[in-house]
């Protein structure tokens, strides 16, 4: 759980409390079932709130992909068994779906980690507006996305009026259709500008937590700031990165409204998200919609699964005191 | 000469933050054009500016909007607080089996996407009688926000010192004791930053906002969406509407900004 | 001691908040009193309804005791929430809007209160009033299902001073061939020769696409629901649309629906555009438009029919869900009435009169004077569509630039996809519309029944 025991932030706790004496084993294990009674009792509330509005849903989601049913033709809901599922195996778009959703997920990720690292490391001192420049930057999160999207394709990428174009003119280069030519990358800069404040604010934690004294010993040590940053801080800022790209990557999967307001699905930028707001929304097939939903979710799983075991694995450990 | 350094940073670091909050600057200045102006081509720097566009959005009635929107932000933040610091303080401090499922479990949550469940919600809802209602919105909220919220709050219990723990155990603290006497007071930082990022998702929630809603419950953000015009110009009031939409998340991000760091800082992840 | 009071005003103040929420149903005000009904409205945010809830206080004034509440959404939010609410009977909202599309389709379902006895059974509605076309478009046997507030159909707008200058003139009923040749002219650096929607959708790119296909001898589907969206003509008419993009259209075609080409037209950029005849009231207006004065409009260029303009309504219709269908008739009828039109000309301005709904609105005379640049031409197309038959051939279903089935959204969404990348140069026409074919028929199936 903790790989340093002793506290970072220079909190006085008692020097050195003698362990408990040993207890004989029956009063450890009374008192151990007592903690675990009690730690249960804490959870509970937790995990019956989360089922109860969570999994009710998600059952009756696996309900309707059984069923056949087109919201206009209520008549003619019925029993289907596997064939929405067929459907969504089979359909040539399922697997260009998850192409587009692994590739526009990923850079989009990857791409705001990388950028959040810059901004963290440059925010990580003390300087001249400080507080300003840290609410700057974490603006774009705040905004609703919808809205954001929309000031993007209008204001910014649009290939008359929008600035990056006017931009690209001011040092002579000629203007983009962004939407038309790059549909992907254009759904990759917003999701990077929107989602990059999240990957600051967590790195910038990591950053800060460092300790103060073991980096001063290392350059004192004659290490230059480049190679105590690989060295040092990179290994320490590793669990910081995990968490960042953990949730930042089940938030970016689901979304879909930069994709709906400005590409429309096409071009490469159907992920699954979209295509499941398309099948609800547009198909109006509520049955495959769940199907794909369900598909959706076991997918996850087993990614998350797979990355929680074999690379996040220092984050797992817990619940030992 | 380092001094130099430290200035040619902290210049790169102002340039840096003022190009990537552009876009949001350009939107607050679209909002003082008129819709022409908002259009043009090239685009217009030296126009007149007037508040005409905020005016047409409180025209609009706009408070009962933001009403329902700090409700049913405020109110499942709450909730989540309420559930995730005991929950998250049993799976970092305590022995629970299992662990790692229950963890699992709760992130799992939030795997199916919404356009998936919208309308099993809606379905489930209808039936209860709960369409068009800010309670329900609360609780939806609140179980949308509550495994982040776990996720995060268990990271910064496990950065607790043991010592202190174990002091207060040996000192006859029971759980409650050790609990409210002990650990929040170190945890306020981090607490006040899971609250503001629970916020800021459930302010800007607009999918479920949407479809399960109609006017009493209805939040910002639906509200915001309908600005779009399929039959004219709306750049320059849409933005306004988003002006102000976000300028309550802005005020609540400034002044927990400095707590949000500390908070993240005692340990997003040990 | 500290940490303890801290403790306890905290659950305290939860403890308040909870209750305080629990007791709060939402700030929008919840229902009224028992004699009071509340009216909600589901709307789309066109300029023509925002008037309508800005005037809703003179219907609230003389009808006291209902309410009006609108909710207005943007239209593909539209179409989902009240499709959503209609099909499961939820009953949220008593009066919806609807485009002609969704009316024939909910009316035969069941969904929408026939208001044919409450509109002809008042002879000062004047039911007959309502254009023909569109009143054919949103009846079902005789039935009709919804009061058209708006109607529209589809114009070729053109700058005369970017004509003038090039030396060029116009019939007005030009052919594709024809505006093709005159876009190429007027290709310059300065603008594009001409604006064609390239927005995937099927209500956005295959709005005008589908009557070029049309009156290009094409269409989805054969009197048998044979699709043919590979057939020849279909395949000349796509094939027309994207080359004639590529060489003079305007830049980023994929981004461009009804907006941005309005935004492109109004700044001078471009010298040509076809789309919906509501774009020549807000081009005429002084105040807004940079080049009132300027425009000038002709019908839908043709091939090898005699007119292509599309036919387009909102309109509002009363579910059968509602628990207040009186109060609901009574505003639906208010608000597509020739009194509304009068009072949204002395109110709010003679121009803002909702077109294409009624022929009276264009014997108006204030209208007549106050819109006689764009009425003529509105009412002359908007009379000479024809929705049963617009195409070459025969078609099993009545509507223009759509097929008025379930399916049709979906099919016409794949397909218009499909489009989108070959404007872009990712596929090749043929390719797409193979594709498309598929899905078209696949839909064309379920119709065979």
């Amino acid at each position: 759980m903790s790989t340093i025991t002793s506290p970072t932030s220079g909190l006085a706790g008692p020097a050195n409390p003698t362990p408990p004496r040993a207890r004989d084993k029956e009063s450890i294990s009374l008192a151990g079932k007592r903690k675990a009674r009690q730690a249960r009792g804490l959870v509970m509330p937790a995990l019956f709130f989360s089922i109860a509005l969570t999994q009710i849903p998600f059952l009756v989601t696996i309900y309707f992909s059984f069923l056949d049913w087109n919201q206009l033709r209520p008549n003619e809901i019925k029993f289907t068994g596997l064939s929405n599922y067929v459907t969504v195996f089979t359909g040539s778009e399922f697997f260009s779906s998850l192409v587009a959703t692994v590739t526009i997920t990923g850079s989009a990720v990857i791409l705001s980690l990388l950028f959040g690292l810059l901004f963290a490391v440059l925010l990580d001192r003390k300087f001249f507006g400080q507080g300003v420049v840290r609410t700057l930057m974490i603006t774009p999160f705040l905004i609703m996305p919808a809205a954001a999207a929309l000031i993007w394709k209008w204001s910014m990428l649009d290939a008359n009026v929008g600035m990056v174009n006017v931009g690209l003119k001011l040092i002579g280069l000629p203007p983009v259709a962004w939407n038309t030519d790059f549909p992907a990358l254009t759904i990759i800069i917003l999701l990077t500008w929107q989602y990059t404040p999240f990957m600051m604010l967590i790195l910038l934690a990591g950053l800060q937590s460092q300790s103060r004294e073991v980096l001063e010993a290392a350059s004192v040590d004659g290490a230059g700031p480049w190679r105590t940053f690989q060295w040092m801080t990179l290994p320490h800022l590793r669990q910081y990165i995990e968490i960042a790209v953990l949730l930042g990557g089940i938030m970016l999967l689901q979304v879909f409204d930069p994709i709906a307001i400005m590409t429309k699905g096409t071009g490469g930028t159907k992920t699954l998200s979209y295509l499941l707001y398309e099948r609800a929304f547009i198909g109006l097939d509520i049955g495959q919609a769940a199907a794909f939903g369900v598909v959706t979710v076991i997918i996850t799983i087993v990614v998350a699964t797979i990355a929680l075991r074999t690379l996040f694995r220092v984050f797992m450990e817990g619940g030992t005191r | 000469m380092r001094k130099l350094r430290g200035s040619l940073i902290t210049v790169a670091t102002w340039v840096i933050a003022l190009l990537f909050f552009f876009p949001v600057a350009w939107m607050v200045f679209t909002s003082f054009k008129t819709e022409n102006a908002a259009a043009a081509i090239p685009p217009t720097i030296f126009t007149p500016l007037s508040f005409d566009q905020y005016a047409a959005v409180f025209d609009r009635g706009m408070a009962s909007y933001l009403l329902n929107s700090l409700m049913a932000s405020v109110g499942s933040t709450l909730i989540v607080l309420l559930l995730a610091i005991p929950g998250a303080y049993a799976l970092s401090v305590r022995p629970i089996k299992r662990i790692q499922d229950v963890l699992f479990f709760f992130i799992s949550t939030r795997f199916l996407p919404a356009a998936a469940s919208i309308i099993p919600v809606f379905f489930i809802l209808k039936t209860l009688g709960a369409l068009d209602n800010i309670n329900a919105m609360i609780l939806l909220y609140a179980a949308m926000n509550l495994p982040i919220a776990i996720w995060m709050m268990r990271s910064f219990f496990s950065e607790v010192p043991t010592e202190i723990i174990e002091a207060a155990q040996i000192d006859g603290a029971n759980l409650r004791t050790e609990m409210t006497r002990v650990v929040l007071p170190i945890l306020l930082p981090g607490i006040a930053a899971v609250a503001l990022i629970c916020f800021i998702f459930s302010w800007n929630e607009y999918f479920l906002a949407t479809l399960l809603t109609t006017f009493d419950a209805r939040t910002t953000p639906p509200f915001l969406a309908s600005f779009v015009d399929g039959r004219g110009q709306f750049l320059a009031v849409l933005s306004a509407a988003s002006t102000l939409a976000v300028m309550p998340v802005v005020v609540a991000g400034w002044l927990a900004q400095k707590q949000l760091v500390r908070g993240l800082a005692m340990g997003a992840v040990k | 001691m500290l940490a303890r009071r801290r403790a306890l005003a905290i659950g305290a103040g939860l403890a308040i908040s909870a209750i305080a929420l629990s007791g709060c149903s939402g700030a929008g005000g919840g229902g009224g009193s028992a004699k009071e009904v509340t009216l909600t409205l589901a709307t789309v945010n066109n300029p023509q309804m925002k008037d309508m809830e800005e005037l809703k206080g003179t219907f609230e004034k003389q009808n006291p005791g209902i309410k009006v509440n609108f909710v207005q959404m943007e239209e593909g939010d539209l179409r989902a929430a009240v499709t959503a609410d209609v099909a499961s009977g939820a009953g949220q909202y008593d009066i919806v809007t609807v485009g002609a599309y969704e009316v024939p389709q909910w009316g035969a379902l069941g969904w929408l209160k026939d208001l044919t006895p409450a509109l002809e059974s008042d002879a000062s509605y004047d039911v007959k009033d309502i254009l023909e076309p569109v009143r054919k478009a949103i009846s079902v046997d005789g039935k009709q299902y919804a009061a058209p507030f708006y109607g529209e159909s589809s114009i070729l707008m053109y700058n005369k001073e970017m004509f003038a200058a090039a030396g060029l003139t116009i019939s007005n009923n030009p052919t594709w061939q024809e505006v093709r040749e005159y876009a190429k002219k007027l290709n310059t650096p300065d603008h594009a020769g001409i604006c064609l929607r390239g927005k995937p959708g099927w209500g956005d790119l295959f709005a005008p696409l589908t009557t070029v296909v049309q009156t290009f001898g094409g269409a989805w589907y054969d009197e048998n629901w044979k699709a043919q969206v590979n057939a020849p003509e279909f395949k000349e008419a796509v094939n027309f649309y994207v080359d004639t993009l590529k060489e003079s259209g305007e830049a980023d075609p994929v981004s461009n629906s009804f907006t941005e080409c309005l935004n492109l037209l109004q700044t001078g950029k471009v010298a040509m555009w076809y789309d919906a005849s509501v774009a020549a009231s807000i081009l005429e207006d002084p105040k807004t438009s940079a080049v009132a004065g300027k425009m000038g409009y002709v019908h839908a260029p043709t091939y090898k029919t005699k007119e292509s303009g599309w036919l387009w309504s909102w309109n509002l219709a009363v579910p059968n869900t509602t628990k207040n269908s009186d109060a609901a008739t009574t505003f639906v009828k208010w608000a597509t009435s020739k009194e509304y039109q009068q009072l949204v000309g002395t109110t709010l301005g003679w121009t803002r009169v909702p077109p294409g709904a009624r022929n009276s609105t264009y014997s108006i005379p204030e209208y007549k004077e106050a819109a006689k640049a764009f009425a003529p031409i509105t009412l002359e197309v908007m009379n000479s569509v024809n929705p049963v038959q617009p195409g070459l051939n025969p078609q099993p279903w009545v509507g223009i630039q759509y097929v008025t089935i379930p399916e049709f959204q979906d099919v016409g969404n794949q397909v218009a996809q499909l489009v989108a990348d070959a404007i872009a140069g990712r596929t090749t026409v043929d390719e797409a519309l193979d594709k498309g074919q598929v899905i078209a028929q696949v839909a064309g199936d379920k119709q065979k029944k």
